[in-house]
C-alpha cells in the first residue's frame, strides 16, 4: 500500500503549498512588478540589495522549493495522464526529477551566496551600501 | 459498412466536477496554465541565476524582460498565474467543505470574476512601466 500513501501525501502537498503559494507569489509580483519602476527597475544593484536581506533570503528559498516541487508534482501528473509508452515515460520521469533537483540546488545557492559586492565591478550597478564600505 | 445516424445522447452530464460544461474547462485552463508556469519557472531560476556570475551579465539579461514583447509576455503569464491561484483554491475548497462542492459551478464564476478584478488593477500599472518612458 506504499504507492497509494505516496498519492495521498502529494494530494495533500499539493493543497498545502498552493494555499502557500499564493501568498509568496502574489508578493513576489506585487514587490518586482508593481513597485516603484515595476520591471525596469530590476537590475543587479535591486536583486542584490533585496537579497541582502535575510527576510528576502528565506523567502526566495521557500518558494524557490514550494513552487518547483509543486510544478514538477503536477507534471508528474500530466505525464502519467498523456504517456503510455513506459520507456518514454520512464524518461520523461527521470528528466523531471534531475531538473527539478538541479534547479532546487542551483536558486538555493545563489541565494545564499550572492556576493552584493563584487570586486572590480563599477560601482553604479552595485547597492549603493557598497559604497559605504 | 452501414453508419447509424448519430443521435444526441439524451442524458446530459450536470454537476460533475469533470466533465462538459465549466467543469472540464476549468480543469482544462488549470491544467495549461500550471505547464505554462512550471515552463517559466525553469527559465527562471536559470535567468535569476546569472545575478551570481557578473552584475553587467544579470542587467543585460534583464534587458531583454524590458521590451515591449516580454512585457506583453509578462502580462500573461500574470494572468495564468493569477487564473491558477483563484482556481486552485476553489479546487481546495470544493475538495474540503460539501457547502463548496455544492456550489463548485458558482464558485467557477466567483474565480473568473476576481480573476477579471485583479488583471484590471494589474494590467494599466504594468503597461504603463513597460510602455511609459
Ligand atoms: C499560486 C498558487 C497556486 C495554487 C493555489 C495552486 C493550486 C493547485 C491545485 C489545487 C492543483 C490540483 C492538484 C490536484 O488535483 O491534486 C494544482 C495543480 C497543478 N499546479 Fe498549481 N497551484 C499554484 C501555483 C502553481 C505554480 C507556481 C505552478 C508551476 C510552477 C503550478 C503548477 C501546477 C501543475 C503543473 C499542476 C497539475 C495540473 C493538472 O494535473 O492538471 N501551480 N495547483
Ligand atoms: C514577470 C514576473 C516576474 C518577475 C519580473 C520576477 C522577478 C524576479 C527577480 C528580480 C528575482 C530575483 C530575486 C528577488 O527579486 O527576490 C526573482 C527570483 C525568483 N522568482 Fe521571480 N519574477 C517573476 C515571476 C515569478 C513567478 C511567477 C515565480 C513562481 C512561479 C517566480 C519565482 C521566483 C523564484 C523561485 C526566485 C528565486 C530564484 C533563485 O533561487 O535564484 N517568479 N524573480
Amino acid at each position: 500500500m506504499k504507492f497509494f500513501r505516496f498519492d495521498r501525501l502529494a494530494w495533500i502537498f499539493m493543497r498545502v503549498s498552493g494555499f502557500l503559494l499564493i501568498g509568496l507569489i502574489f508578493t513576489h509580483l506585487i514587490v518586482n512588478l508593481m513597485q516603484d519602476g515595476g520591471v525596469k527597475a530590476i537590475d543587479f544593484a535591486f536583486v542584490a540589495g533585496k537579497l541582502a536581506n535575510p527576510f528576502w533570503q528565506w523567502f526566495d528559498v521557500t518558494l524557490l522549493w514550494l513552487a518547483l516541487i509543486h510544478g514538477s508534482n503536477g507534471m508528474r501528473v500530466v505525464i502519467d495522464d498523456y504517456v503510455y509508452r513506459t520507456g518514454v515515460k520512464r524518461f520523461l520521469l527521470v528528466s523531471l526529477v534531475i531538473s527539478t533537483t538541479t534547479l532546487i540546488v542551483l536558486g538555493t545557492l545563489v541565494i545564499f551566496t550572492l556576493n552584493p559586492c563584487p570586486v572590480g565591478s563599477p560601482a553604479d550597478l552595485l547597492p549603493s551600501f557598497c559604497a559605504a564600505g | 459498412m452501414s453508419i447509424k445516424t448519430p443521435t444526441k445522447p439524451k442524458t446530459v452530464f450536470r454537476g460533475t466536477l469533470y466533465r462538459g460544461h465549466e467543469g472540464m474547462w476549468s480543469w482544462v485552463l488549470h491544467r495549461i496554465t500550471g505547464i505554462a508556469i512550471y515552463f517559466f519557472l525553469l527559465v527562471h531560476v536559470l535567468d535569476t541565476a546569472t545575478v551570481r556570475l557578473d552584475p553587467e551579465l544579470y542587467n543585460a539579461v534583464m534587458a531583454s524582460y524590458k521590451t515591449p514583447i516580454m512585457g506583453l509576455g509578462e502580462a500573461a503569464l500574470v494572468a495564468a498565474i493569477v487564473f491558477h491561484a483563484f482556481n486552485g483554491l476553489r479546487i481546495i475548497l470544493v475538495d474540503m467543505t460539501a457547502w463548496a462542492s455544492r456550489h463548485h459551478r458558482a464558485l467557477f464564476y466567483g474565480v473568473l470574476v476576481l480573476w477579471a478584478v485583479v488583471m484590471i488593477a494589474f494590467l494599466p500599472r504594468h503597461l504603463m512601466h513597460v510602455f511609459g518612458g
